[in-house]
């Protein structure tokens, strides 16, 4: 009978697994996925700046630097739409999880801790007038954005998320200030 | 006792895999549910404007809105790719391209995990974001 037991134990997270995957793979798109959620005005008030004075290029470059600053890597450009893209590997092992996986090992049951994320970055610059060419426009907004992907030990994805953390963006900002010597205005 | 049970869950764990395997393998390089025709109408609007970069730049804008984090832009082809992340992952590519004299055609098309968004409602929303940040009506095309 205790064999019948360890045996479930054992599979009862490939049946998770397998759930999971059929779940994934018969969805359907939520129907709120593509509409403006009430929060949008705030999360892009959150991720926004505006800068004053400045070229599209010298802001573009700037912001290239930030990201280079903090570890991205740059996977796509495009000066002419004032777009770029970056991405970095890291770590995800958090302390809470460490203990809590350690404290459930010494109790006979192995458990999977976050291991690696991918974050992604983009990052847009546009002019504030949209009627104008960014070619003769000195002042613009710059939007970044960060999203990750959270594997486990196991290298099942654990989380799949946008970063939200107004701190981080904050954090960002001040950066790109420092770097071009300009305050960003929230708008 | 214990091998009959190991051997249902063996049995189940098939089953589920069976199951999960809705995705075909080859196949689904040309596979689509709906009629091309049907789908292009459901994905395109026309919008009366002949400004590509000003509407990319408001495509960039909406898809940010919505949550989305541009992957590639490219201003010559007229296109913009973006990947949304919220507990599921949703994939968007917009071109924008000329229509006539004086309008641009929009479409998108998206991919929900593994599979194509057919369904007409998503682009209905896409639309309804984006002629809001155009300030201008999208037009349905035959």
């Amino acid at each position: 009978m205790s064999t019948v037991t360890t045996r479930i134990q054992r599979l009862s997270p490939a049946c998770v697994m397998c759930a999971a995957v059929l779940a994934g793979g018969c969805a359907t798109i939520p129907p709120d996925a593509l509409q403006l959620s009430p929060d949008s005005t705030q999360r892009r008030e959150m991720q926004t700046r505006k800068y004053e004075g400045i070229d599209d290029k010298h802001l573009m470059a700037a912001s290239s630097g930030v990201l280079q600053d903090l570890g991205f890597n740059i996977d796509e450009s495009e000066v002419t739409l004032g777009v770029v893209v970056g991405s970095k590997d890291r770590s995800a092992i958090t302390p809470g999880q460490v203990a809590a996986a350690v404290l459930v090992a010494l109790l006979g049951v192995p458990m999977d801790i976050d291991r690696t994320q991918k974050i992604r970055v983009s990052l847009v610059v546009r002019p504030v007038s949209a009627d104008l060419a960014a070619e003769t426009s000195r002042d613009f907004y710059v939007r970044v954005t960060f999203q990750r992907i959270v594997r486990n030990t196991a290298g099942a994805v654990t989380r799949i998320e946008a970063v939200d953390e107004a701190e981080i963006y904050q954090q960002f900002f001040e950066k790109l200030s420092g770097s071009i010597f300009l305050e960003g205005q929230r708008i | 006792m214990s091998a009959i049970t190991g051997r249902r869950l063996v049995a189940f764990l098939l089953a589920c895999i069976g199951m999960a395997s809705c995705a075909p393998s080859t196949k689904a390089v040309m596979a689509t549910d709906a009629s091309a025709v049907q789908l292009r109408s459901f994905q395109s609007r026309a919008f009366d404007t002949t400004e590509t970069n000003k509407t990319l730049r408001t495509v960039m804008a909406t898809l940010q809105d919505l949550s989305f984090v541009i992957d590639k832009a490219d201003a010559e082809l007229g296109t913009v790719s973006a990947t949304k992340l919220s507990g599921y992952e949703l994939r968007i590519t917009v071109t924008v391209r000329p229509r006539g004299e004086d309008q641009l055609l929009v479409r998108a098309n998206a991919q929900y995990m593994d599979r194509a968004v057919e369904d007409p409602t998503p682009y209905q929303d896409f639309f309804t974001a984006l002629e809001k940040s155009m300030f201008l009506t999208a037009q349905q095309v035959q």
